[in-house]
């Protein structure tokens, strides 16, 4: 996508798609993921695997406020004073979400319904914080954007991989926002119908999504050697 | 730079003018958004009402369907006296219409249940006088309620809708799925007490009875407690109110 963009770069100012800043939106999705590589952000990939339709919601949640977050703590990084910097970004984190809150509490109440789970694990999402810590405070607005967008991938598409392990297993169906929940085996092969398979009801509890997470980081370093640490 | 940004000057300015802002900020927004709120939260439960008696309703067309369907608004107090009754259309700021009776906000406040009236909904649906009884309690992580529906022999449920605040998805939020709610039609709320219960998931379930969801014990549990206890006040009108209406 971005060939183009980076042929007509101006000579002096460094193109937003330059190959340093294309790395800060692939790194996330790999080397340094969030979620298997900086375990971070672990609490809500626990909470909300259990359906593919939940993750791809705060998912989305998450890219919001993580730019929103990223962009102005970037704007407003040499007037925060060092000393209350952690809670100048809580508070810009908070009152983004509350914004959002309110306001799709106002106009689109069916959307803020199936948020309302989420708001309080986001405003708690350590891949927030830490992002606007490690970067939006010492960079500029547009590679700090760059940077939330590539995290909140990174993050998305490990949810979305648990999710739908303990979708597919923990209940035989896939769900998608606004489609709702799509049983995909046929009733006869349940045990209950006389049938020989049986949805695996651990998969539906909380440890196995730690599991799958493991499981994702082991495939990940056997691929990846550089990320193995030595003793 | 002209000023020093870690002075304690500079610090505790930075600090209150950030505070200063952000809520003025959030307090405005929060104000001038309140009242489509509000509204949003009355057609909402003119949707979950007419859902327990099995009426699919949409946001923006709830009105007339409400005043169709629903012909008389009671209030009770704790011994099951009839206190107060309104018919014909809401008036969201009457205080003394039962459909602006916040449960949620009564059953939050402790206060002793002789000081509160507890509204009731009397539908009427395919010629058949149905009674709809707000409930509320609390699952694992918040609150939860629901409507239940009477059908006219006041003690087998016609129909229920159930919602929460901040149950775990997947779990304890399944709550307000449709196969949760499916079996509570046609079971029957018992004349002692216990008057009805939700079983641990899979446990076999009685006249008086249904599943719970696997994983979502204490949700479950929730629902069935909200259930027992708010059937336990409407039956005491139930039982003194004329059975001619059967």
């Amino acid at each position: 996508m971005s060939t183009e963009t980076a042929t007509v770069v101006a000579p002096k100012k460094e193109s937003l798609f330059s190959k340093k800043n294309r790395k800060l939106l692939t790194d996330p999705l790999d080397d340094s993921n969030p979620i298997t590589v900086q375990v971070l952000g672990i609490c809500s990939a626990l909470a909300i695997t259990v359906q593919v339709q939940q993750a791809v919601i705060m998912s989305m949640a998450v890219l919001f406020v993580m730019i929103g977050g990223n962009v102005i703590v970037s704007l407003m990084r040499n007037i925060i004073p060092d000393r209350i910097r952690i809670i100048v970004q809580l508070v810009v984190i908070a009152s983004l979400v509350i914004i959002v809150d309110e306001v799709l509490k106002a106009f689109s109440p069916d959307i803020s319904e199936k948020l309302s789970v989420f708001v309080g694990l986001i405003i708690t999402n350590c891949i927030i914080m830490g992002r606007l810590e490690a970067f939006a405070l010492a960079n500029k607005p547009g590679p700090s954007m760059l940077d939330a967008i590539g995290n909140a991938m990174g993050y998305a598409w490990i949810l979305l991989a648990v999710a739908l392990v303990r979708e597919v297993f923990g209940s035989g169906a896939v769900s998608f926002p606004g489609v709702g929940q799509v049983k995909f085996l046929p009733e006869s092969w349940f045990m209950a119908n006389g049938g020989f398979y049986e949805n695996n009801n651990l998969m539906i509890l909380p440890p196995m999504a730690l599991v799958t997470v493991g499981v994702i980081i082991w495939v990940q370093r056997a691929r990846n050697r550089t990320l193995i640490e030595e003793n | 730079m002209a000023f020093n940004k870690n002075s304690n000057g500079y610090t505790f300015l930075f600090a209150i003018v950030m505070v200063v802002l952000v809520g003025a900020i959030l307090a405005s927004l929060s104000l001038s958004l309140k009242p489509m709120q509000k509204a949003n939260e009355a057609e909402k439960k003119m949707m979950n009402i007419l859902g327990a008696i099995g009426v699919p309703s949409e946001r923006g067309a709830v009105k007339p369907l409400f005043a169709e369907y629903v012909t008389e608004r009671i209030s009770i107090d704790s011994d099951g006296h009839q206190v107060n009754s309104i018919s014909g259309e809401v008036n969201p700021v009457d205080a003394t219409d039962p459909f602006n009776i916040n449960v949620q906000k009564d059953y939050r406040s402790k206060a002793p249940a002789s000081e509160l009236n507890f509204p009731l909904f009397t539908c009427q649906k395919d010629g058949q006088n149905l009674y709809v009884v707000p409930v509320v309690g609390k699952g694992l992580w918040g609150p939860i309620w629901g409507y239940v529906a009477l059908e006219s022999d006041m003690e087998t449920i016609y129909g229920a809708v159930f919602d929460h605040k901040t149950e775990t998805p997947g779990l304890g939020a399944e709550i307000k799925e449709g196969f949760f709610q499916a079996p509570f039609k046609g079971k029957k709320i018992s004349q002692v007490a216990p008057h009805f219960a939700v079983v641990k998931g899979g446990a076999p379930t009685t006249e008086y009875s249904v599943d719970g969801i696997t994983g979502g014990t204490i949700t479950s549990k929730g629902v069935g407690e909200m259930v027992d206890r708010t059937m336990g006040i409407y039956l005491k009108y139930f039982q003194s109110a004329p059975k001619a209406q059967k």
